[in-house]
């Protein structure tokens, strides 16, 4: 049930190119406009903080619209086929590849137009997928819950950037390692160990509390 | 005599305001005489974390309940402890002047939290304001409230014990801590502590009543 969610979700994405499109284009308008605004002249944390605010405002604008084609009939379908907590967990795992790819893509053109600071690699690929599981799971329940406020937009961003805030802030102190060089021997686990247990805490939390969400 | 907290709460306010600026403190490095802003700021944040868990529980029996006068409950609570937030800032803002010299700093991870906090809440106040269908607006608002409250939770609660914070008591600045307080200052704290959130479950007592007869009106 699970699986063939994830596989509708992924097969509407690649039949409309125009959002998959439109997203590669989105992130690397952004970066270049960064690249022009820095003219290369950024030290490591600063290039670590850009990093993430690109990401952060990528990911809240395309996982925005993540719950804003289930409405109406699709609504209706949804809810008679599905159990919410087949959805939300269906929800989560599309988001989390996407953003994972979004991430790494956003890396690839980063790298590119700006230059790569990472030295510690294997470390940064684990914090951009565990941060990829925590966007994932708060922007699909806030998702949810913008597109059941009229759709607005900004409602959104609004509700968003708050609650990421704990996951960002934990994210860009262990990408700053990452960026660092800082060896694995060195690396503060306590930290990769909140970022674990947060993630964990938002997926429950979103398992939880979608059902209430679902029934309208 | 069902209104004895309301008494209370009055008389402990007032011997705290008092009292506390009255009693001996002890000499501590740095703190000196501010020390006595711990029987006011701190006790007018327990009140407002005291409100925010308040319309936590009323947010969770709108979910489980499904009803619509838990919900008018949730949303006064938030907007009680909301208004809690401004003193509990304003103080705090006016003793880091004089002991840190600088009115807001990013350094300490307790005042992010509060910025946080607050921005938080605004965006709980602007859902609401957004949908118009009144149970939908409650089931809506109810989740939001659960999901940021354990993330408000989060931010001021876990991250400020993993960093050094600048506040008393955390990273070895003296203060609250066990040690630092002694008998004098418990004598007003506490009360203080019991006063304000006693003071604050009055307000909120009325701003309910306020929202029942409203509705009545509106019927």
């Amino acid at each position: 049930m699970i699986l063939s969610l994830i596989k509708k979700e992924l097969l509407l994405e690649f039949r409309q190119k125009s959002t998959i499109g439109g997203v590669v284009v989105y992130v690397v308008g952004t970066i270049f406009v960064s690249a022009l605004c820095f003219k290369g002249h950024l030290d490591k944390p600063t290039w670590n903080a850009l990093f993430w605010i690109i990401t952060l405002f990528t990911s809240v604008t395309i996982s925005g619209k993540s719950f804003l084609k289930e409405t109406g009939g699709q609504a209706l379908y949804n809810y008679l086929h599905y159990s919410p907590t087949q959805f939300i967990v269906a929800k989560t795992i599309y988001n989390m590849v996407f953003m994972l790819a979004l991430s790494l893509i956003t890396f690839f053109f980063y790298g590119f137009f700006i230059k790569n600071e990472v030295e510690n690699f294997s470390l940064f690929l684990l914090v951009l997928t565990l941060a990829s599981t925590g966007l994932a799971a708060i922007l699909s329940l806030m998702s949810a819950i913008a597109s059941k406020a009229n759709g607005n937009f900004a409602i959104m961003s609004i509700l968003s950037f708050p609650v990421l805030m704990p996951l960002i802030l934990v994210v860009i102190r262990i990408s700053k390692q990452a960026v660092d060089g800082i060896e694995w021997a060195g690396v503060g686990l306590n930290f990769i160990g909140i970022l674990i247990a947060l993630n964990v805490l938002t997926i429950a939390l979103s398992f939880l509390l979608f059902p209430y969400l679902w029934r309208d | 005599m069902k209104n004895w907290y309301k008494i209370l709460s009055v008389i402990l306010i007032s011997y705290t305001l008092v009292w506390g600026l009255l009693n001996p403190v002890p000499r501590l490095d740095i703190l000196n005489e501010t020390i006595r802003n711990v029987y006011y700021h701190v006790p007018i944040w327990f009140a407002m974390l005291f409100m925010m868990t308040v319309s936590l529980i009323q947010s969770l029996f709108t979910l489980t309940k499904n009803n619509l006068a838990n919900d008018s409950k949730a949303y006064n609570a938030a907007i009680i402890g909301f208004f809690f937030a401004m003193p509990g800032l304003t103080t705090g803002c006016m003793w880091a002047k004089y002991t840190w010299g600088t009115w807001w700093t990013f350094q300490d991870p307790k005042l992010n939290g509060v910025a946080i906090s607050i921005l938080i809440y605004l965006a709980y106040f602007i859902l609401r304001f957004s949908v118009d269908d009144e149970i939908k607006r409650a089931r809506i608002s109810a989740v939001y409230n659960v999901f940021a409250f354990v993330m408000m939770n989060v931010f001021i609660m876990v991250l400020p014990r993993l960093t050094d914070s600048l506040h008393p008591g955390n990273g070895g600045n003296p203060a609250f801590a066990k040690y630092d307080m002694d008998n004098n200052m418990r004598m007003v704290f506490y009360p203080a502590v019991i006063g304000w959130i006693f003071f604050s479950y009055w307000l909120f007592d009325l701003k309910n009543k306020i929202s029942f007869i409203k509705n009545k009106l509106n019927d």
